[in-house]
This record gives C-alpha cells, sequence and structure tokens, in this order.
C-alpha cells in the first residue's frame, strides 16, 4: 500500500502539487490529467525521485524520504522515453544493471536476464547495441530492466506516448501480465478501461478519483467545459 | 559526485567523441585541425573544473583502452606516445583550468571575459604540455616545437570565440547546470 | 562494441591486460632514458618478432606507424636542417617502435577486458570510500551516448533544415548540447530509479 499524506510540492517557486492525499491500494490504477497537470511529478513521488515540499509519501509504511534504497527496490519506474531510461549499451548489460546495484553475483544476474529478456521476446537481441532496437522493443527493454528487479510496485510514466498501435497492443498486454501493482500515467484511456481505478490530477489537484469508464466520462467533461 | 554529475561526465566525454567525426579541415603538409579541442573547451566552460577535467579524462580513458575516437579514427595506447600526446594530457588540464577560471564566478562572467578564460585554459595551458612533449619526443628546441605548433594557433583561437557565444546561451538556457 | 582489437590465438592476446600495459611502460620509459640507435633498433626488432607472436602481419604493425608519418616527415625535416639526419632517423625509429608497442597492446586487448581490468585495480580504493561502480557506470554510459548525441544532432540539423539554418553551426550546436543536456537529467532519474 502507498500513502500520499497530505503532499504540497513546488519546483521553482511554482507550485506542482497541492495538498493531495491519496490511499493506493488496488492492483492497476491509472493516473490521468492534462500536460503541466502535476501528474508526472505525482508518478515520481511514490519511489522517491521526488520528494514532497510538505507532508509525506510512505510505501508499506517507509517513508520515501527516508528509506530511498529501500524504497526504490519496492517501487520499479519506468520512463516514457525508453531513450532517456536504457542506460547500457548492450541489451543484456543494461538488464544487468539494476541487479548489479542489488549486489546480485554474476551467475545470479546472467540468469535472470536471460529468463527476463526471454519473457519479453528479446532473447535474440540479447548481445546487440540497445540503441538500434525497434521503439517497442526499447520500451518493452524499460520495462524488463526495471522488472528484472522484482520490485513489489510498477509505476509506469505514460509508457505508450510514443509508440504505434501495434507497440501500443504489446506494451498493453506486458502490463496487463504484471503480477505487481501498476500504477500507470497515461493519455491513453483505452489502455486503462479495464483498471480498478482512475484518478485526474488537474493543477496540481485530484479532480476526479472513481471507476476507470466513470472517471474518463467526468474527466472528458471537465476538459469540454474548460 | 551524485549521478547527475556522472551522466554529465559522461555526456561530455561523449560529445568529444562525437566531435571527433566531424570532418577534419586538413592544412597544407597535412596538418589537421580537428573539432575536439572545442569539446575540452565546451567542458571546461559548461561543467566547471572538476566535472569537466574528469569529461576529457574519461574520454582519453576510453582512448588509451583501444577505442578509436580520436579525430581521424585514431585510438589506442600509442597515440599518448605519438607526437601530439602532450596536447592530450594538457586537454584534461585545459579544461580544470578553464573550470576553476569559470567556478570563480557565481553568475555568467562577462563575454570578453569568458573568452579570456577559454583562451587561457583551452590554448595557453594546452600548448603549455604538448609543445614540450613534441620537443622531448622530437629531439627538437621548445622554440623549434612552438613555431611547429603555431600553424594550430588561428583554427584554435576560432574554436575558443565559438565556444564562448556556445557556452553563454547555453548557460542562458539551463542556469542550474 | 567498436574495438580496435584483432582476434588471434596467441600467448600475447592471452596475457593480462595489467602485464602488458606494465611491459609497455618499463619498455619506453628505458627507451627514453637509454639514447642510442643501437637499442632502439633492437626494440624495433623484438617488436616485430612480438608481432610474430601475436600472429598479427608485419603490415598491422605498419598500420599503426602510417598515420603519424606527415609528423615523422616534419622532425626529420627540422633534424636535417637543425641538428642531423642521423639523429633524425633516431628519433623517427624510437617513435615507431613506440607506437608498434602501443598499437600491439590495443590490438591483442579487448576493451572490455581493460575496462574490467581496470575496474579489479581500482577495486582497492573502495576503502576509502571511493564508488568505484561510478567509474564503469561512466565508462559505458559514455558509449551509450554517442549514438545519442549523432542523433540528436541529426534531429535538430533537419529541423534548422526548414528554416535554412543547417550550415549555421550555433543553430546545431546550441540545441543540440541543451536537449542533450536535459535528456542527461532524465537519465540520471532513471538511474537512481533502478537503484543505483
Amino acid at each position: 500500500m502507498i500513502e500520499v499524506q497530505n503532499v504540497s510540492l513546488t519546483l521553482d517557486n511554482s507550485p506542482v502539487l497541492r495538498d493531495v492525499s491519496l490511499t493506493l491500494s488496488e492492483r492497476r490504477i491509472a493516473i490521468l490529467g492534462s500536460n503541466g497537470s502535476g501528474k508526472s511529478t505525482f508518478a515520481r513521488l511514490l519511489n522517491g525521485l521526488r520528494l514532497p515540499t510538505e507532508g509525506r509519501v510512505l510505501v508499506d509504511g517507509l517513508d520515501t524520504a527516508k528509506h530511498g534504497r529501500d524504497i526504490r527496490k519496492k517501487v520499479g519506474f519506468v520512463f516514457q522515453n525508453p531513450d532517456n531510461q536504457i542506460v547500457f549499451p548492450i541489451v543484456e548489460e543494461d538488464v544487468a544493471f539494476g541487479l548489479k546495484n542489488l549486489g546480485l553475483p554474476a551467475q545470479d544476474r546472467a540468469r535472470l536476464a536471460e529468463e527476463v529478456l526471454g519473457r519479453y521476446g528479446l532473447l535474440s537481441r540479447r548481445g546487440q547495441s540497445s540503441h538500434v532496437l525497434s521503439g517497442g522493443q526499447k520500451q518493452l527493454l524499460a520495462i524488463a530492466g526495471v522488472l528484472v528487479m522484482d520490485p513489489e510496485y510498477v509505476v509506469l510514466d505514460e509508457p505508450t506516448t510514443l509508440l504505434d498501435l501495434r507497440n501500443k497492443l504489446k506494451i498493453a498486454n506486458a502490463i496487463e501480465a504484471l503480477e505487481q501493482t501498476a500504477i500507470v500515467v497515461t493519455h491513453d484511456l483505452d489502455l486503462v478501461s479495464k483498471f480498478d481505478r482512475a484518478i485526474v490530477f488537474e493543477e496540481g489537484r485530484v479532480l476526479v478519483d472513481d471507476q476507470p469508464d466513470r472517471a474518463t466520462v467526468r474527466y472528458i467533461k471537465a476538459m469540454q467545459d474548460a | 559526485m551524485n549521478t547527475k554529475d556522472i551522466v554529465l561526465i559522461a555526456l561530455f566525454a561523449a560529445l568529444m567523441a562525437a566531435l571527433g567525426v566531424v570532418p577534419q579541415i586538413t592544412l597544407p603538409l597535412g596538418v589537421p585541425i580537428t573539432a575536439q579541442s572545442m569539446g575540452v573547451m565546451l567542458a571546461g566552460a559548461l561543467l566547471g573544473a572538476k566535472r569537466g577535467g574528469l569529461a576529457i579524462a574519461l574520454f582519453l580513458g576510453l582512448v588509451a583502452l583501444g577505442l578509436p575516437l580520436l579525430a581521424g579514427g585514431r585510438g589506442g595506447a600509442g597515440v599518448f606516445f605519438g607526437a601530439s600526446g602532450g596536447f592530450l594530457i594538457g586537454f584534461v588540464v585545459g579544461a580544470f583550468v578553464i573550470g576553476l577560471l569559470f567556478d570563480r564566478h557565481k553568475t555568467q562572467p562577462a563575454f570578453l571575459l569568458s573568452l579570456i578564460y577559454i583562451l587561457v585554459g583551452g590554448i595557453g595551458v594546452v600548448y603549455l604540455f604538448g609543445v614540450p612533449w613534441l620537443a622531448q619526443i622530437a629531439e627538437l628546441s621548445l622554440g623549434q616545437a612552438l613555431v611547429g605548433s603555431a600553424a594550430f594557433l588561428p583554427g584554435d583561437c576560432v574554436k575558443a570565440v565559438l565556444t564562448a557565444l556556445i557556452a553563454r546561451e547555453v548557460r542562458k538556457a539551463i542556469p542550474t547546470l | 562494441m567498436l574495438d580496435l582489437y584483432v582476434a588471434r590465438d596467441s600467448p600475447l592476446h592471452a596475457l593480462a591486460p595489467g602485464w602488458k600495459i606494465l611491459a609497455l611502460a618499463i619498455v619506453c620509459s628505458v627507451l627514453f632514458a637509454i639514447d642510442h640507435i643501437a637499442l632502439s633498433l633492437g626494440a624495433l626488432c623484438g617488436t616485430l618478432v612480438l608481432y610474430r607472436v601475436a600472429r598479427l602481419s608485419v603490415a598491422m604493425a605498419w598500420q599503426q606507424v602510417r598515420p603519424a608519418w606527415w609528423i615523422f616527415g616534419l622532425i626529420f625535416v627540422a633534424q636535417l636542417v637543425f641538428n642531423s639526419w642521423l639523429i633524425g632517423l633516431f628519433v623517427i625509429l624510437r617513435f615507431a617502435v613506440l607506437l608498434m608497442l602501443a598499437g600491439l597492446l590495443t590490438l591483442t586487448t579487448k576493451s572490455s577486458d581493460m575496462i574490467d581490468g581496470i575496474e579489479a585495480g581500482l577495486t582497492p580504493l573502495r576503502r576509502f570510500g571511493f564508488r568505484t561502480e561510478g567509474i564503469s557506470l561512466a565508462i559505458s554510459l559514455t558509449l551509450r551516448f554517442i549514438p545519442v548525441l549523432t542523433q540528436v544532432v541529426q534531429e535538430v540539423r533537419e529541423a534548422q533544415n526548414t528554416r535554412g539554418l543547417e550550415r549555421n553551426p550555433f543553430a546545431i550546436a546550441i540545441p543540440s548540447i541543451v536537449r542533450t543536456i536535459k535528456i542527461s537529467e532524465e537519465i540520471s532519474d532513471a538511474i537512481d530509479a533502478r537503484g543505483f
């Protein structure tokens, strides 16, 4: 369970989040909202990449401001642009990076990397340069690099925004197959239609918090009225 | 040194490598003029002493390890024993000195001052290492080696002016660098 | 990975990188400490023998020297004018030996083995609180960034092309650098997110 308690966050003197309180315990949670609504910053709060200016964020009772390293083991984070997430020049090396940080010996790293690359259909690419993969393969590699660390929660920040339809569907399937709790920031309303909960952000506040179908209707209406 | 510093160091080391593939102009007698010394100036002016010097050191480390990243696809331990070996070592110190001079200011130094800093570190310091090395390895006197290196001076001055202009705009765009 | 390594089955290839680096450093120091043409000539023969041992052709030894021919010429002319042709020959000979030997190290050692070797060599520093992982991370990131930079420059150039600015160095350099620095901020987040 992730608890966000009275969180406000100010960046360069402008408020990004204003007094947000939420308890996230569902298996699939969508975070919606227009550009600049604060939803990406909210996502970064959940694994301690950003820390609240006021209030606190607890992951299974651990404060993100105090237990940064433990939180990052618990909460994996997939970024919007896989090009900015893939750290290593070779596919296999990139997947092994997180495992190295966990302090796993080389043998285990190789075994786990092979397993996760197989799961995402990237095994034949293991020795290749990560730069030459297609956009969809890069995003799958980014997800693989996070999941190989076996986090309990996965936060995905607009994972399908830069992809074409075919790759969107691939990523949607990958998200659906996740055993973990997934929190997905997105503009893609189709992607989240079967989710358990949808939270809409607007100007740093929670505008709607409901079932996805009802939340999307209210979200669309609010955008039309504005 | 946090993760962001490491990433920026790697980025500027990569920038050095990328500048190595900018087509080089070859002067009569086959003296090559490359864009790479501009990478040294940019690293110092934008990253400061510590990160700038480390970025160039990292780049040269990769060259020494055998990656063909120097202009013209040169690489390997041999380049450090070549005639320009001293200039390569001077690159690291030059970037460091430029950074040191820029680090003295809390805000962006005036254009002319930053140009002087880049000239001092990017040309003065680099030649201070390069010329005696050339003299030593080629058994020439310092004066002879200096005359031999002077062919690069006009190009280096143009690069210093370009760097000062580019650094000013980049720092304006990203003041928190 | 882009690399100058040439795979062969030879004792020199099998030797640990540390020994090769040490041997190179010793030979170079000796060549500079003792200024004698006979020694340099002997070293040249020894070097060529080593190339045979490594199963590399003499042509490859020549390739190490070839890019420096113009500087050889300049040095020889300078020595001819100021000193004598004999000194010129000696300088060029010594120079050639250094380039060939250093090239031999590069040709017989994989870059990844050298990186591993360096990482292993740095481990004692950990006791003093150095984060040696940072060094191998920086090396990998640099190799990762090189194609990214080329791509960013290409994209910026295309964008400026539509405005007729594709030959203006500022219109290319400034947006490219600003963009890659912004990218590097997100990459740094991504590295932290994976528990570095």
